[in-house]
Protein backbone atom coordinates (compact mmCIF):
# COMPACT_ATOMS: atom_id res chain seq x y z
CA UNK A 1 0.00 0.00 0.00
CA UNK A 2 1.61 3.44 -1.08
CA UNK A 3 1.76 5.92 1.83
CA UNK A 4 0.07 8.58 2.30
CA UNK A 5 1.14 12.59 2.41
CA UNK A 6 1.67 13.59 5.55
CA UNK A 7 -1.94 15.30 6.01
CA UNK A 8 -0.78 18.58 7.23
CA UNK A 9 1.49 18.62 4.44
CA UNK A 10 -0.16 21.90 2.96
CA UNK A 11 -0.61 23.67 6.48
CA UNK A 12 3.24 23.23 7.23
CA UNK A 13 3.91 24.22 4.01
CA UNK A 14 1.32 27.88 4.09
CA UNK A 15 2.56 28.15 8.10
CA UNK A 16 6.64 28.38 6.95
CA UNK A 17 5.29 31.15 4.43
CA UNK A 18 3.58 32.92 6.60
CA UNK A 19 6.39 32.85 9.42
CA UNK A 20 8.93 33.78 6.80
CA UNK A 21 7.12 36.54 5.77
CA UNK A 22 6.45 37.51 9.16
CA UNK A 23 9.86 37.68 9.81
CA UNK A 24 11.08 39.62 6.51
CA UNK A 25 8.19 42.19 6.93
CA UNK A 26 9.64 42.79 10.42
CA UNK A 27 13.31 42.95 9.86
CA UNK A 28 12.12 45.76 7.81
CA UNK A 29 11.43 47.81 10.46
CA UNK A 30 14.98 47.81 12.46
CA UNK A 31 17.03 50.50 12.36
CA UNK A 32 20.24 51.63 13.96
CA UNK A 33 18.53 54.01 16.28
CA UNK A 34 18.74 53.12 19.77
CA UNK A 35 15.91 53.75 22.70
CA UNK A 36 18.54 56.23 24.85
CA UNK A 37 19.28 58.35 21.57
CA UNK A 38 15.34 59.37 20.97
CA UNK A 39 14.77 62.72 21.99
CA UNK A 40 11.65 63.24 24.18
CA UNK A 41 10.02 65.72 21.79
CA UNK A 42 8.07 63.39 19.06
CA UNK A 43 8.37 66.41 16.50
CA UNK A 44 12.21 66.97 16.94
CA UNK A 45 12.93 63.16 17.13
CA UNK A 46 10.91 62.85 13.55
CA UNK A 47 12.46 65.62 12.13
CA UNK A 48 16.01 64.28 13.56
CA UNK A 49 14.58 60.85 11.76
CA UNK A 50 13.85 62.62 8.35
CA UNK A 51 17.93 64.16 8.63
CA UNK A 52 19.21 60.90 9.62
CA UNK A 53 17.86 58.90 6.92
CA UNK A 54 19.04 61.42 4.07
CA UNK A 55 22.59 61.33 5.38
CA UNK A 56 25.25 58.72 4.52
CA UNK A 57 26.96 56.39 6.85
CA UNK A 58 30.88 57.68 5.93
CA UNK A 59 31.96 53.94 6.82
CA UNK A 60 29.07 51.86 5.39
CA UNK A 61 28.43 53.14 1.70
CA UNK A 62 25.14 52.32 1.30
CA UNK A 63 23.38 52.74 4.52
CA UNK A 64 22.06 56.48 5.85
CA UNK A 65 23.33 56.67 9.49
CA UNK A 66 19.52 55.62 10.33
CA UNK A 67 19.66 52.11 9.41
CA UNK A 68 23.39 52.06 10.08
CA UNK A 69 24.87 50.09 13.67
CA UNK A 70 28.13 51.75 12.95
CA UNK A 71 29.42 53.02 16.07
CA UNK A 72 30.22 56.43 14.08
CA UNK A 73 26.49 56.80 12.49
CA UNK A 74 25.69 56.78 16.15
CA UNK A 75 27.81 59.67 16.72
CA UNK A 76 26.08 61.31 13.55
CA UNK A 77 22.93 60.96 14.72
CA UNK A 78 23.49 62.27 17.93
CA UNK A 79 24.93 65.08 16.62
CA UNK A 80 21.78 65.70 14.33
CA UNK A 81 19.78 65.63 17.65
CA UNK A 82 21.85 68.04 19.13
CA UNK A 83 21.51 70.63 16.52
CA UNK A 84 18.00 69.83 16.32
CA UNK A 85 17.42 70.92 19.90
CA UNK A 86 19.84 73.63 19.10
CA UNK A 87 17.08 74.71 16.63
CA UNK A 88 18.32 74.61 13.44
CA UNK A 89 17.23 73.95 9.94
CA UNK A 90 17.65 70.58 8.14
CA UNK A 91 19.57 72.26 5.32
CA UNK A 92 21.75 73.94 8.13
CA UNK A 93 22.69 70.55 9.68
CA UNK A 94 23.10 68.73 6.20
CA UNK A 95 25.49 71.97 5.66
CA UNK A 96 27.23 70.69 9.02
CA UNK A 97 27.87 67.62 7.50
CA UNK A 98 29.01 68.32 4.29
CA UNK A 99 31.36 70.57 5.56
CA UNK A 100 33.16 68.10 7.19
CA UNK A 101 32.70 65.21 4.80
CA UNK A 102 31.79 66.60 1.53
CA UNK A 103 28.68 65.83 -1.05
CA UNK A 104 29.76 62.12 -0.38
CA UNK A 105 27.66 62.07 3.37
CA UNK A 106 24.23 63.16 1.35
CA UNK A 107 22.23 60.38 -0.24
CA UNK A 108 20.67 62.61 -2.63
CA UNK A 109 23.76 64.54 -4.20
CA UNK A 110 22.92 68.13 -5.49
CA UNK A 111 23.02 69.08 -8.94
CA UNK A 112 26.61 70.56 -10.36
CA UNK A 113 29.08 70.20 -12.14
CA UNK A 114 30.83 67.28 -10.80
CA UNK A 115 26.80 65.49 -10.54
CA UNK A 116 26.08 66.98 -13.62
CA UNK A 117 26.70 63.40 -15.70
CA UNK A 118 25.03 61.04 -13.08
CA UNK A 119 21.88 63.53 -12.70
CA UNK A 120 21.54 63.91 -16.67
CA UNK A 121 22.67 60.07 -17.89
CA UNK A 122 19.00 59.09 -17.91
CA UNK A 123 17.89 61.79 -19.76
CA UNK A 124 20.49 62.07 -21.97
CA UNK A 125 20.15 57.82 -22.61
CA UNK A 126 16.31 58.37 -23.25
CA UNK A 127 17.08 60.83 -26.18
CA UNK A 128 20.16 58.72 -27.78
CA UNK A 129 17.40 56.01 -27.86
CA UNK A 130 14.97 57.95 -29.20
CA UNK A 131 17.23 59.46 -32.13
CA UNK A 132 18.13 55.79 -32.63
CA UNK A 133 14.55 54.98 -33.28
CA UNK A 134 13.95 57.82 -35.26
CA UNK A 135 16.95 57.85 -38.10
CA UNK A 136 16.21 53.38 -38.08
CA UNK A 137 12.61 54.07 -38.82
CA UNK A 138 13.47 57.07 -41.45
CA UNK A 139 15.87 54.27 -43.06
CA UNK A 140 13.23 51.99 -43.13
CA UNK A 141 10.84 54.12 -45.12
CA UNK A 142 13.59 55.62 -47.26
CA UNK A 143 14.61 51.93 -48.30
CA UNK A 144 10.92 51.39 -48.78
CA UNK A 145 10.72 54.16 -50.92
CA UNK A 146 13.37 53.06 -53.50
CA UNK A 147 12.36 49.41 -53.69
CA UNK A 148 9.05 50.40 -54.93
CA UNK A 149 8.51 49.32 -58.62
CA UNK A 150 8.69 52.15 -60.88
CA UNK A 151 6.05 52.47 -63.75
CA UNK A 152 6.85 51.07 -66.98
CA UNK A 153 8.23 53.43 -69.30
CA UNK A 154 6.46 53.65 -73.34
CA UNK A 155 8.83 51.00 -74.94
CA UNK A 156 8.41 48.58 -72.38
CA UNK A 157 5.06 49.12 -71.83
CA UNK A 158 4.83 48.63 -76.21
CA UNK A 159 7.05 45.27 -75.35
CA UNK A 160 4.38 44.04 -73.13
CA UNK A 161 1.65 44.87 -74.86
CA UNK A 162 2.99 42.92 -78.13
CA UNK A 163 3.68 39.81 -75.51
CA UNK A 164 0.34 39.81 -74.05
CA UNK A 165 -1.14 39.85 -77.77
CA UNK A 166 1.13 36.81 -78.70
CA UNK A 167 -0.18 34.65 -76.05
CA UNK A 168 -3.66 35.89 -76.69
CA UNK A 169 -3.31 34.26 -79.91
CA UNK B 1 24.37 49.89 -44.47
CA UNK B 2 27.31 51.95 -42.48
CA UNK B 3 30.12 49.58 -41.53
CA UNK B 4 31.48 51.32 -38.46
CA UNK B 5 28.39 49.81 -36.86
CA UNK B 6 29.31 46.56 -37.08
CA UNK B 7 31.97 47.30 -34.57
CA UNK B 8 30.23 49.59 -31.99
CA UNK B 9 29.75 46.60 -29.70
CA UNK B 10 33.43 45.84 -29.68
CA UNK B 11 34.05 49.18 -29.27
CA UNK B 12 31.27 49.18 -25.80
CA UNK B 13 32.84 46.08 -24.41
CA UNK B 14 36.47 47.74 -24.43
CA UNK B 15 34.98 50.92 -22.62
CA UNK B 16 33.59 48.37 -20.57
CA UNK B 17 36.96 46.76 -20.01
CA UNK B 18 38.87 49.50 -19.10
CA UNK B 19 36.06 50.04 -16.38
CA UNK B 20 36.78 46.93 -15.12
CA UNK B 21 40.09 47.24 -14.79
CA UNK B 22 40.04 50.60 -12.81
CA UNK B 23 37.53 49.01 -10.85
CA UNK B 24 40.06 46.23 -9.97
CA UNK B 25 43.22 48.28 -9.69
CA UNK B 26 44.49 47.19 -6.25
CA UNK B 27 45.90 50.76 -5.21
CA UNK B 28 42.51 52.14 -5.57
CA UNK B 29 40.74 52.31 -2.44
CA UNK B 30 36.91 53.19 -2.89
CA UNK B 31 36.38 53.84 0.41
CA UNK B 32 38.64 56.92 0.22
CA UNK B 33 36.79 59.69 1.19
CA UNK B 34 39.03 62.65 0.54
CA UNK B 35 39.35 65.81 3.12
CA UNK B 36 37.18 68.72 3.08
CA UNK B 37 40.17 70.03 5.43
CA UNK B 38 43.17 70.16 2.75
CA UNK B 39 44.68 73.71 2.82
CA UNK B 40 41.61 74.97 5.18
CA UNK B 41 42.88 75.95 9.14
CA UNK B 42 42.37 73.11 11.24
CA UNK B 43 39.22 73.01 13.30
CA UNK B 44 39.65 74.76 16.79
CA UNK B 45 38.98 72.68 19.79
CA UNK B 46 40.79 72.03 23.48
CA UNK B 47 40.65 68.15 25.06
CA UNK B 48 41.63 67.04 28.44
CA UNK B 49 45.02 65.39 28.78
CA UNK B 50 45.11 61.98 29.47
CA UNK B 51 46.16 61.67 33.57
CA UNK B 52 49.04 59.65 34.29
CA UNK B 53 50.69 59.71 30.78
CA UNK B 54 52.64 62.26 31.02
CA UNK B 55 51.96 64.24 28.12
CA UNK B 56 50.16 67.61 28.54
CA UNK B 57 46.55 68.26 26.71
CA UNK B 58 46.08 69.23 23.18
CA UNK B 59 44.50 72.22 22.31
CA UNK B 60 44.31 73.95 18.27
CA UNK B 61 45.95 76.98 20.04
CA UNK B 62 48.95 74.94 21.09
CA UNK B 63 49.80 74.37 18.20
CA UNK B 64 50.01 78.05 16.67
CA UNK B 65 53.89 78.11 17.29
CA UNK B 66 54.93 77.49 13.60
CA UNK B 67 55.77 74.27 13.34
CA UNK B 68 54.85 71.49 11.27
CA UNK B 69 53.58 68.69 12.86
CA UNK B 70 51.12 65.63 13.00
CA UNK B 71 48.12 64.96 14.22
CA UNK B 72 47.65 61.13 14.80
CA UNK B 73 44.04 59.88 15.71
CA UNK B 74 44.00 56.53 17.39
CA UNK B 75 42.68 53.95 20.34
CA UNK B 76 43.46 50.96 21.77
CA UNK B 77 40.72 48.49 20.52
CA UNK B 78 42.04 49.54 17.03
CA UNK B 79 43.79 46.72 15.43
CA UNK B 80 45.36 48.77 12.36
CA UNK B 81 46.62 51.38 15.32
CA UNK B 82 48.77 48.46 16.57
CA UNK B 83 50.26 47.73 13.79
CA UNK B 84 50.99 51.37 13.16
CA UNK B 85 52.37 51.94 16.41
CA UNK B 86 55.86 51.00 16.65
CA UNK B 87 56.53 53.13 13.38
CA UNK B 88 55.48 55.92 15.48
CA UNK B 89 57.69 55.08 18.00
CA UNK B 90 60.51 55.04 14.97
CA UNK B 91 59.48 58.48 14.01
CA UNK B 92 59.30 60.38 17.36
CA UNK B 93 62.20 58.91 18.13
CA UNK B 94 64.03 59.39 14.79
CA UNK B 95 63.26 63.06 13.78
CA UNK B 96 61.69 66.21 15.62
CA UNK B 97 58.87 65.99 14.01
CA UNK B 98 56.14 66.58 16.92
CA UNK B 99 53.60 63.93 16.74
CA UNK B 100 49.66 64.63 18.33
CA UNK B 101 47.77 61.93 19.33
CA UNK B 102 44.25 62.11 20.06
CA UNK B 103 42.92 59.25 22.11
CA UNK B 104 39.29 58.69 19.74
CA UNK B 105 36.69 56.95 21.36
CA UNK B 106 38.65 55.39 23.72
CA UNK B 107 38.22 54.84 27.91
CA UNK B 108 41.15 56.50 28.96
CA UNK B 109 42.38 53.52 31.05
CA UNK B 110 42.60 51.06 28.28
CA UNK B 111 44.18 54.09 26.20
CA UNK B 112 46.99 54.32 29.33
CA UNK B 113 47.43 51.04 30.05
CA UNK B 114 48.25 50.53 25.81
CA UNK B 115 50.54 53.49 25.88
CA UNK B 116 52.19 51.61 28.91
CA UNK B 117 52.24 48.80 27.14
CA UNK B 118 53.88 49.70 23.81
CA UNK B 119 55.18 52.81 24.40
CA UNK B 120 54.31 56.87 23.84
CA UNK B 121 55.47 58.87 20.94
CA UNK B 122 52.94 61.56 21.22
CA UNK B 123 54.53 64.97 22.35
CA UNK B 124 50.71 66.29 23.73
CA UNK B 125 47.63 63.43 24.02
CA UNK B 126 44.45 64.83 23.54
CA UNK B 127 41.07 62.43 24.89
CA UNK B 128 38.45 62.59 22.83
CA UNK B 129 35.84 60.05 24.14
CA UNK B 130 32.57 61.79 22.60
CA UNK B 131 34.18 62.22 19.02
CA UNK B 132 33.77 66.29 19.23
CA UNK B 133 36.80 66.65 17.61
CA UNK B 134 36.35 63.68 15.28
CA UNK B 135 33.73 64.84 13.60
CA UNK B 136 35.01 67.97 12.90
CA UNK B 137 38.40 66.74 11.45
CA UNK B 138 35.78 64.36 9.41
CA UNK B 139 37.60 61.39 10.11
CA UNK B 140 35.69 58.09 9.54
CA UNK B 141 37.61 55.91 11.76
CA UNK B 142 40.90 54.96 13.42
CA UNK B 143 44.16 55.43 12.51
CA UNK B 144 43.97 58.29 10.58
CA UNK B 145 47.14 61.14 10.68
CA UNK B 146 47.11 65.09 9.17
CA UNK B 147 49.76 67.24 8.74
CA UNK B 148 49.30 70.31 10.03
CA UNK B 149 52.05 73.14 8.31
CA UNK B 150 53.32 75.64 9.88
CA UNK B 151 50.17 77.89 9.69
CA UNK B 152 48.13 75.57 11.24
CA UNK B 153 46.33 74.54 7.65
CA UNK B 154 45.70 70.72 7.53
CA UNK B 155 47.91 69.74 3.98
CA UNK B 156 47.87 65.93 4.22
CA UNK B 157 45.28 63.33 5.74
CA UNK B 158 46.16 59.46 5.84
CA UNK B 159 43.18 57.05 6.15
CA UNK B 160 44.19 54.13 7.49
CA UNK B 161 48.20 52.88 9.15
CA UNK B 162 50.95 54.98 8.65
CA UNK B 163 53.82 52.53 7.55
CA UNK B 164 57.51 52.42 6.28
CA UNK B 165 56.22 52.51 2.65
CA UNK B 166 53.77 55.87 3.15
CA UNK B 167 56.37 57.56 5.91
CA UNK B 168 58.93 57.78 3.90
CA UNK B 169 56.80 57.96 0.04
CA UNK B 170 54.74 60.58 1.41
CA UNK B 171 54.86 61.94 5.23
CA UNK B 172 58.53 62.86 5.07
CA UNK B 173 59.06 64.32 1.67
CA UNK B 174 55.64 66.25 2.73
CA UNK B 175 57.14 67.82 6.10
CA UNK B 176 60.61 68.43 4.56
CA UNK B 177 58.73 70.41 1.88
CA UNK B 178 56.68 72.01 4.60
CA UNK B 179 59.58 73.30 6.48
CA UNK B 180 60.68 74.54 3.64
CA UNK B 181 58.04 76.47 2.57
CA UNK B 182 57.10 78.01 6.29
CA UNK B 183 61.52 78.71 6.28
CA UNK B 184 60.84 81.07 2.83
CA UNK B 185 57.53 82.65 4.24
CA UNK B 186 58.99 83.93 7.26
Amino acid sequence: MPKLAHPFGALRIAFILALSLAVSLFSLSVYGVEPDEVLPDPQQEAIARDISKQLRCVVCQNQSIDDSDASIAKDMRLKVRELVVQGQDADAIKGYFVERYGNYVLLRPPFDASTALLWLMPIILLLVAAGGIVVALMRRKQSAKSNAVAPLSADEQARLDALLKQESK
Amino acid sequence: MMRWLFFLPLAVFAVLVGLWLWGLNPERDPKALPSQLIDKAMPAFALPALEGSGSPALASADLADGQVKLINFFASWCVPCRAEHPHLETLAKESNLPIHGIAWRDEPDATLAWLNNLGNPYTRIGVDQKNAVGLDFGITGVPETFIIDAKGRVRYRQQGPLNPRNINTVIIPLVVALRKEAEEAS
